[in-house]
């Protein structure tokens, strides 16, 4: 088992667009308001980053292929540049190539940078990704919320649930984003909603209804990074660094194997596993103090809840109505509303869980302050389809603790 | 050896329109419609077509068949969706028939079919003919009331036949009654009662009586007389005419079905042989710019046929559609708002489709030879995660297994020309799964543990380019109730 790189790398700045319907803004626009936040709260200038990442999904919507948008966007003066996609997890992706390469000792301070403009499609919902050639001939013209609702049925099935107890404890969730979004200026979604909103909803995918799915969004979130030594020579006190990072691929497993039910994210249980070995974590429950998860659909956060090994198999229902999750909870979940409620630009979505975790953790959230400063948080950033999908996990916490 | 037929099967698609949903919508155009508006007439879903339909009804007669032993592929119809590609090329491999194996496309008449069966009952090895029509009308036509979609097959050879050919007789004649020209979209059909008088009355008899002398039978002996023809008691007056009792004449199904054109007068035999009785004989008549007569008679090797649906079982297999705009969306009779998620470009990579035939058109998927471990598509390393092995796989058909839901949903976000799109994955008992889309199905019917059968369908229509894919999809299976 490698080492790992607990430690090893610490944020420098953060910045975070006001994610939305952002009529006025090109892709660039969004950069660049992320980064400026960023490039303050580091107290640097561009000229000091040696490296930089971008991450973006849906290229063909805005920005095009390859990182030379990034490179232009913030003038970075001719260095390493690289684009990463890695469907909705493309964001921690970004976030891990600069982190390996400070924690390599190949860049000091490393920029990763995530944006998606994806309202400039002319409808509702996400758009149909390309699948490749062959996949056209034999996948079903699936769509997000189609493929993460069948998570829902092959729960139900494998626990004998209540289609109504499952429908009830996603609308809590729905209901719990939304009241946390309401403190967050920068959610794309801040209205307060109720359950029998979310109950009476028009049906988008059975048992998925229009509350049950995450906003689409523009946005863009911007992470510099460096090494504990030299952000205390610039000055940086109260570090935050990286506890661990880990990614999980499906290999055509669960598309293809009968090993897997349906009912969870194999990927998310092993990259879970797999990132508190790194971080040290042995008892997740107890030790995590804050969480940030891929919300994609309110079933989505409900079945991680158990792959993240905090709730129990078979429990996750139970927890979710007792507010284990709630912002006043155990382990708030979504504290500043997470893809359902601050929106899911996608490149952008893994550096803005990060961002949050990163000013909970300084004490600089807000409205939405957790009281207890958390020591150790978890991201968790899904991208693909439960059946078939890319898993990404940072534990972020307090450097030293 | 005898030769005649060893085996058929049929299919009619689930979707039947009420005929009176077509007359009530039109009654302000032409009120005459009222009087046609009985029964109701078989409408292929968004995703059938003559191609997907033929290879239906061939997997129906081919039940319990071994197919390696076919020599040839005649697919007759005159709505072949495309012109310039083997249609019957796409049926072989659907049901992965011998590569040695002939194929034909056999067009241009009503009388496709029937002409089919009997250049291969005229003997050129173990033969299938499978005949299917999804006639095209314009909205508000007496044609759109009267025609049905459906398909038949025949399996034709020597051996032991469950009917054997006695006699056939056929008579060429540039009668056009209607036509349909590379132009035109429609037909054009002329008035009914000069089709009846000069066409079926002068033709048919005669060709009816050559066909009885070479027999040397009399008309009398005809135990079932099948003649399509959409106008009523023409078959009658035909029967009246050539001597042959008016209780032989069979029911063509106006009813619960409708004409299905170039395949009607093989969908007529194939009911008639699921009622027969060893000794029976059979005349059936293909009417279209002339006229073939067939007989048979049936054979005592009927009562062993293995059990399949058949007409009478996908008669059964049901649902009534009432909604008309559905039919006339199905059939790009009217153009209609899809939005604009049905602008995603898939592309028509035709030598990835090449390359790709075995998994996308046969449904045929791999096993491991080290583990044993199926799977689907095949792969060059095992799936098996404790297997992996390289280059193990042999080809490993799926498309007669039955699979189950494993999870679901009813998705109204993605396009769909039949919305919800209802998918999920579907898992095999003996190994191997996929997220396939699901036909003929019901978003109230969807359950984890629903049994699901394999159906070659329309997989998606580049419109830009006017091609059409073909994959498979899961339908409920039935239990054995309503076969044949």
């Amino acid at each position: 088992m490698p080492k790992g790189i607990r430690d090893k790398v610490v944020i420098l700045g953060m910045g975070c667009s006001k994610f939305g319907e952002r009529w006025d803004m090109d892709a660039s626009d969004l950069m660049v308001e992320a980064y400026a936040e960023a490039l303050t709260d580091a107290a640097i200038e561009t000229k000091q980053i040696d490296a930089a990442w971008l991450a973006t999904a849906i290229e063909e919507q805005h920005v095009g292929k390859s990182a030379v948008p990034l490179a232009v966007a913030l003038r970075l003066p001719f260095i390493p540049v690289t684009r990463v996609e890695n469907y909705c997890a493309s964001g921690t992706e970004a976030f891990r190539g600069a982190i390996y390469a400070v924690a390599s000792g190949a860049a000091d301070i490393a920029l990763a940078l995530g944006v998606e403009k994806l309202k400039d499609t002319g409808y509702g919902g996400l758009p149909q990704r390309g699948r490749g050639t062959l996949n056209n001939m034999t996948w079903p013209n699936l769509s997000a919320p189609g493929s993460f609702a069948q998570l829902a049925a092959a729960y139900r099935a494998k626990h004998s649930s209540a289609p109504q107890d499952l429908k009830q404890a996603m609308a809590h969730i729905s209901v719990k984003s939304h009241d946390n979004g309401a403190r967050n200026p920068k959610a794309h979604l801040r209205n307060r909603i109720t359950i029998d909103t979310v109950l009476n909803a028009p049906m988008v995918a059975e048992p998925l209804g229009l509350y049950d799915c995450c906003g689409v969004s523009d946005g863009a979130a911007c992470a510099i990074v460096t090494t504990p030594d030299i952000a205390k020579g610039l000055g940086k006190r109260d570090l935050v660094a990286v506890k661990a990072l880990q990614v999980a691929v499906s290999n055509g497993l669960e598309a293809q194997h009968n090993s897997w039910d349906g009912s969870y994210l194999a990927t998310t249980r092993i990259a879970a596993k797999r990132a508190y070995h790194e971080a040290g974590i042995e008892n997740p429950r107890d030790e995590i103090n804050l969480i940030e998860v891929h919300d994609c659909f309110s079933v989505t956060e409900l079945v991680t809840m158990e792959d993240l090994h905090i709730s129990p198999e078979g429990t996750a229902i139970r927890d979710v109505l007792d507010g284990f999750y709630d912002s006043d909870g155990t382990v708030p979940c979504q504290i500043d509303g997470g893809l359902k409620c601050f929106g899911h630009p996608i490149g952008a979505s893994g550096l803005r869980m990060i961002y949050e975790m990163y000013l909970q953790m300084q004490g600089r959230a807000g409205e939405r302050q957790c009281k207890d400063l958390p020591r150790i948080g978890l991201t968790h950033n899904v991208g693909g389809f439960p059946h078939q999908n890319v898993c990404s996990i940072s534990i972020i916490g307090s450097h030293g603790s | 050896m005898t030769i005649g037929i060893l085996a058929s099967g049929a299919y009619i698609p689930r979707l039947r329109l009420a005929r009176r949903a077509i007359a009530e919508t039109h009654s302000w155009l032409n009120p005459a419609l009222k009087g046609h508006a009985k029964g109701e007439r078989a409408m292929c879903n968004w995703d059938e077509d003559p191609v997907t339909m033929a290879v239906e009804a061939a997997r129906d007669a081919l039940t319990g068949r071994d197919r390696s032993s076919i020599a040839g592929l005649h697919l007759a119809s005159t709505t072949f969706p495309f012109l310039d590609r083997l249609n019957a090329g796409i049926v072989a491999a659907a049901l992965d028939l011998p590569d040695e194996a002939s194929s034909l496309d056999i067009a241009a008449t009503q009388r496709a079919a029937t002409s089919a069966l009997a250049a291969a009952l005229a003997g050129a090895g173990e033969t299938l003919i499978v005949a299917a029509e999804q006639r095209r009308a314009k909205a508000a036509s007496p044609i759109e009331m009267a025609a049905g979609d459906g398909a038949a097959a025949i399996v034709v050879g020597e051996g032991e036949p469950i009917a054997r050919l006695l006699a056939s007789a056929t008579h060429t004649a540039d009668f056009v009654d209607h036509y349909r020209t590379a132009e035109s979209t429609y037909d054009y059909q002329w008035e009914e009662r000069w089709i009846r008088d000069a066409g079926y009355m002068r033709i048919v008899p005669p060709v009816i009586g050559r066909c009885l002398d070479r027999a040397g039978l009399k008309a009398a002996d005809v135990k079932t007389f099948c003649m399509p023809a959409v106008l009523p008691k023409v078959a009658n007056a035909v029967a009246r005419a050539a001597g042959i009792p008016d209780a032989a004449v069979r029911d063509n199904l106006h009813a619960e079905c409708g004409e299905t054109g170039a395949a009607h007068p093989l969908v007529m035999l194939v009911a008639a042989l699921e009622t027969a009785k060893p000794g029976d004989r059979i005349l059936v008549v293909g009417f279209g710019q002339g006229a073939d007569a067939l007989l048979f008679e049936v054979t005592e090797a009927i009562a062993g046929q293995p059990a399949r649906l058949g007409v009478k079982g996908h008669l059964a297999r049901r649902r009534e559609e009432t909604n008309y705009t559905k039919f006339l969306a199905f059939n790009d009779t009217i153009e209609i708002e899809r939005g604009m998620r049905a602008e995603v470009d898939k592309l028509t990579p035709l030598s990835a489709m090449w390359r790709n035939r075995e998994t996308v058109t046969s449904f045929i998927g791999g096993r491991c030879k080290v583990c044993g471990t199926l799977q689907f598509p095949k792969s060059r390393i095992c799936v098996n995660p404790n297997c992996n092995a390289v280059d193990s796989q042999e080809p490993h058909s799926f498309a007669d297994k039955i699979g189950r839901i494993n999870s679901y949903t009813a998705d109204r976000l993605t396009y769909s020309p039949s919305p919800p799109a209802c998918y999920g994955m579907i898992e095999f008992e003996d190994g191997g799964r996929w997220m396939m889309d699901f036909t003929d199905i019901d978003a109230d019917q969807l359950a984890v543990g629903q049994a699901m059968r394999m159906m070659f369908r329309i997989k998606d229509i580049d419109t830009q380019r006017g091609f059409r894919r073909y994959f498979w999809k899961a339908a409920p299976a039935e239990p054995d109730a309503g076969r044949a």
